[in-house]
């Protein structure tokens, strides 16, 4: 019984370390050879690479208005299927949240198989806090970024907007993406089997906040221009209406508006139409303001000279099918009054003596058909014909702004150059930090001409409405005919005003284009003029201008009404 | 035969630690098998601790169930390794009627019935019962017969095992079954049957295994089988556990993550970490060389019991010894075995180590039956 015993334990033995090797093996196996890939494992379970969201820069407005802000906000959503729907803390929740806790539940428990419900979006960071302290299995926060719009409606269409993602989508928020968007950060972390971030373990990269945006658009400016520009829209029963203002030293757009417009916080109605930012992407003929464009031709070529004269008798000229009127019989005029009177049997006569190349390359040194340099998506460069052989109407129309297309910026622009007396520079949205590098365009004594003949529309021509209180202005209305189905409407007009002031040493150059106004009232010096007479005045006051103008000269020219007929363009 | 009620019953320690006999022998206790239980133990709760993720009152609750059990295990001490063999068959008999309650109006979750609620006494597991009384009954009527056993008294013995066997496999916990079945199996190898015979069980085994998988077992324990061959085929699913403690294993290196710093239990991934898997939870934070540990004292308490059987004084108490000490075996064989993937995930805790109620006490009571078999010695007449 002994020896059965001993060789029978001795069996049980060796079995058992048999066992207890094949362990040993298996541990041997894990812990040591296969150790390399399964700690990987192990990490690859837990720690995760997360992003850091880059803080997106500001667009401010000159003066560090801010235009687009983001700021971070906190979303509260839940796991339902870590939830349970009858916990007594979602009361509490709901309270906190301003919620419906009947519904609350009601939600969880339809979704119980989900494991991402949003319960309240882009809240205060507090508040969320707040829920997130209740402990609430389930219920978990989130850090997102809102992106508000302080000045709304008013710089809707220049500041644009962003996606969900906080990329821009419209206007500068999509031209300078990059510029504001930065670099998102990245980090590991530690993360439970639910997701829960345990803690950072280290830093791949920060985020890098994306810059700021400073335009060169003044708030204020910004502000007066969309009141009296939407003001007059309604006023008018207009279709739509546009309004750019330059500054004249260096090219930077001080104002830009459109109508109509949309608030950009609340993009449920959006409307595609109202995204457009008129001043840059849509052309217009622009008429009438074209002609000290022209004329500037005239006074360069040495054929015209301030005390020229033309007769425009009968009012009417025929070149060939074609029949170019004035409103009336003017009779002889001197340059400035072909300006001042509008008168596009003058221009007519002066296109044809000194050719349409001339006018064309005029134009052309004036900014018309290129770019401006803004960088603004979507801009449009207009329409500048080029013949080789000018037939007379080509240069008739080409000279008072027919058969040309325009945007208000590239008009502003070319008014630019008259008031600073010749010198074009590249139009900016965003604010300079130096002087802009400019070229010469016309000879600063052709630009002082021009400029005195835009006086004299102002005191005493078409665009007598343009007047401002205090300042001298100076500026060309135009009327044009809007082209529909076929061919140009004769009941459909847009009203422009182009101009600047103090008219010495101007400051400030406005363009106003106002499309379709309904009504009796139509022409430029009706409906965009008065536009460009509250605008300037408030805003050369808003900037310290110096008053040009005594009271007394003033008063006379206030009581001056202008004309119902206050001359064609 | 030995051990006859009349010989002059003497605690004796000539074999163990000396001559000298120290109190606790006095107290029917072995000081070598209690500081290796103790060690292990005490051990234990630090893994718990952070197997449990730092839950203090989940180590309280299981050092108030190790009091318990240590009391259960004094109680068995005491009692004389005769008392137990009178006691036997009517243990059993109780045990196998509670079996049939169980099956009757049993108690029990997730498609299982395996508690017994009775008026008057807590709520127990009549096979975690049966885990001392399946080896004591077939201890007690196999060291009744000439040894070895002849083939009237295997065939009777098997039917005593299959009986239990058989209930329990029917509530159905196939992990108990396959324990007792093993303990009643130890008891008749111990007791000396044939190599023929032991091979032909064997042979029985493999013939049985096709069998089981197509009428026995139950979808999901055929899933754990299919499971093991390749946990990858369901990672998220029934793989989930087995890759996750692989990578805990593997992952702790040869040194270990150190203590409370494992990423794999501590951030959840891990299931079970404070139960069943806890060996994956040491594993990770004190790596190959803190299992090589933990193996170690599990070997030297084996060796223990062994050296305790081999002395049993008499048949039944050396075949009960030799059957409790080979089920304590299985039990850290195949939990380890299953944490560490080789062995299919039947629900098997860690002895001594896993947070658990029922199973410490059934085990403290084996270590009791043990510790009353070595120093209820009685003074050989020479």
């Amino acid at each position: 019984m002994t020896v059965l015993r001993s060789w029978r334990y001795a069996v049980v033995i060796c079995a058992f370390l048999g066992v207890v090797g094949a362990l040993c093996w298996r541990l041997v196996y894990l812990d040591v050879i296969n150790q390399h890939f399964l700690s990987r494992q192990a990490e690859m379970r837990s720690a995760r690479v997360e992003t850091i969201d880059a803080h997106r820069g500001m667009i401010t407005d000159r003066d560090g208005e801010p235009l687009a802000v983001s700021t971070p906000v906190e979303t509260v959503w839940a796991n339902p299927s870590e939830m349970d729907p009858n916990d007594p803390k979602l009361a509490s929740l709901t309270k906190l949240l301003d919620l419906n806790l009947g519904q609350l539940r009601q939600r969880v428990r339809a979704d119980r198989d989900r494991e991402f419900i949003y319960i309240r979006r882009k809240i205060q960071p507090s508040l969320a806090k707040a829920a997130e302290a209740l402990d609430i299995p389930g219920i978990y926060t989130r850090r997102e970024y809102r992106r508000y719009y302080p000045a709304g409606e008013v710089a809707a269409q220049v500041v644009g907007f962003t996606n969900i993602d906080q990329q821009g989508q419209e206007g500068l928020e999509l031209a300078y993406n990059s510029w504001l968007s930065g670099r998102e950060g990245a980090k590991r972390v530690l993360k439970d089997n639910r997701g829960h971030v345990i803690k950072d373990l280290s830093l791949i990269r920060d985020a890098q906040p994306g810059k700021n945006l400073h335009l060169s658009i003044d708030l204020r400016l910004q502000y007066l221009a969309y009141r009296e520009l939407k003001a007059a829209v309604q006023e008018h029963g207009a279709h739509s209406g546009t309004l750019v203002m330059l500054d004249v030293d260096t090219g930077e757009v001080l104002a830009m508006v459109n109508q109509p417009s949309y608030n950009p916080n609340d993009r449920s109605q959006l409307q595609p139409r109202l995204l457009r930012n008129r001043a840059i992407t849509d052309v217009f003929e622009p008429g009438s303001t074209m002609k000290p464009l022209s004329m500037a031709a005239a006074l360069e070529s040495g054929k015209f000279h301030m005390g020229s004269e033309i007769d425009t008798s009968p009012g009417y000229m025929r070149l060939g099918r074609y029949t170019i009127r004035d409103d009336g019989n003017y009779g002889v005029l001197d340059l400035t009054h072909i300006i001042a009177k509008s008168s596009n049997v003058g221009m007519s006569h002066i296109a044809m003596t000194i050719g349409g190349q001339r006018i064309h390359d005029m134009l052309y040194r004036f900014g018309l058909g290129q770019s401006t340099g803004i960088g603004f998506p979507g801009e449009a460069v207009g329409v500048l014909p080029t013949h080789i052989d000018w037939k007379p109407v080509d240069e008739a129309t080409m000279a008072y702004g027919y058969g040309v297309s325009v945007t208000a910026l590239q008009l502003a622009q070319a008014y630019m150059v008259l008031a600073n007396g010749g010198i074009r520079y590249p139009v900016s949205l965003i604010k300079l930090d130096r002087p802009p590098q400019g070229v010469r365009e016309i000879p600063e004594g052709v630009a002082a001409d021009i400029r005195h003949m835009l006086e004299a529309v102002v005191q005493e021509g078409t665009g007598k409405r343009a007047q401002i209180p205090f300042y001298q202005a100076a500026g060309k209305t135009g009327t044009v005919h809007l082209v529909g189905r076929n061919g140009y409407e004769s009941n459909e007009y847009r009203s422009v005003f182009a101009g600047m002031a103090p008219a010495d040493n101007p400051r400030l150059v406005c363009v106003v284009m106002i499309d379709a106004p309904q009504g009796n009232q139509y022409y430029g010096g009706e409906v965009a003029a008065p536009v460009f007479s509250r605008v300037m005045g408030d805003s050369l006051r808003l900037l310290n201008v110096r008053p040009d103008l005594n009271l007394d000269s003033q008063e006379v020219a206030g009581k001056a009404t202008p004309e119902k007929s206050g001359g064609r363009g | 035969m030995i051990g006859r009620d009349y010989l002059r019953h003497m605690p004796s320690g000539h074999d163990d630690l000396g001559q000298r006999r120290g109190w606790l022998v006095r107290l029917h206790l072995d000081p070598l098998l209690l500081i290796l239980m103790l060690i292990l133990i005490v051990g234990g709760l630090f893994v718990l601790y952070s197997g449990s993720d730092g839950s203090i009152q989940t180590v309280e609750k299981q050092v108030v169930r190790f009091g318990l059990a240590f009391v259960v295990m004094f109680v068995f001490a005491q009692l004389d390794p005769s008392v137990y063999r009178r006691w036997s068959p009517w243990l059993f008999g109780v045990g196998t009627l509670a079996l049939i309650a169980v099956l009757v109006a049993g108690v029990g979750a997730k498609g299982a019935q395996r508690w017994l609620q009775l008026p008057g006494i807590p709520r127990f597991q009549p096979s975690e019962f049966m885990k001392l009384a399946v080896p004591m009954m077939l201890a007690w009527y196999l060291s009744r017969q000439p040894l070895p056993p002849g083939f009237k008294a295997i065939a009777t013995a098997l039917i005593i095992l299959g009986v239990p066997t058989a209930l329990i496999v029917k509530q159905p916990d196939l992990g108990t079954a396959l324990l007792i079945a093993s303990a009643g199996i130890f008891v008749l190898f111990f007791a000396g049957i044939s190599w023929k015979l032991v091979g032909s069980f064997f042979g029985l085994a493999g013939l049985a295994a096709p069998l089981m998988w197509f009428f026995v077992m139950r979808d999901y324990q055929k899933q754990r089988i299919l499971t093991l061959l390749d946990p990858s085929s369901d990672p998220l699913g029934a793989g989930w556990n087995i890759i996750q403690s692989k990578t805990a294993i593997g992952s702790g290196g040869l040194f270990g993550k150190g203590w409370m710093q494992g990423t794999q239990s501590h951030l959840d991934f891990l299931p079970e970490s404070h139960t069943d898997f806890i060996v994956a939870v040491l594993a990770e934070e004190f790596g190959f060389v803190g299992v090589m540990l933990l193996l170690s004292v599990y070997l030297m308490i084996i060796g223990r019991c062994l050296y305790i059987a081999t002395h049993a004084q008499d048949s039944y108490s050396r075949l009960l010894a030799g059957s409790l000490t080979l089920t304590f075996f299985i039990y850290v064989f195949v939990n380890i075995g299953m944490v560490s993937g080789i062995l299919p995930i039947v629900g098997v805790p860690l002895p001594l180590i896993s947070y658990g109620g029922t199973s410490a006490v059934t085990l403290l009571a084996g270590f009791g039956i043990l510790m009353s078999i070595h120093t209820h010695r009685r003074m050989l007449v020479s």
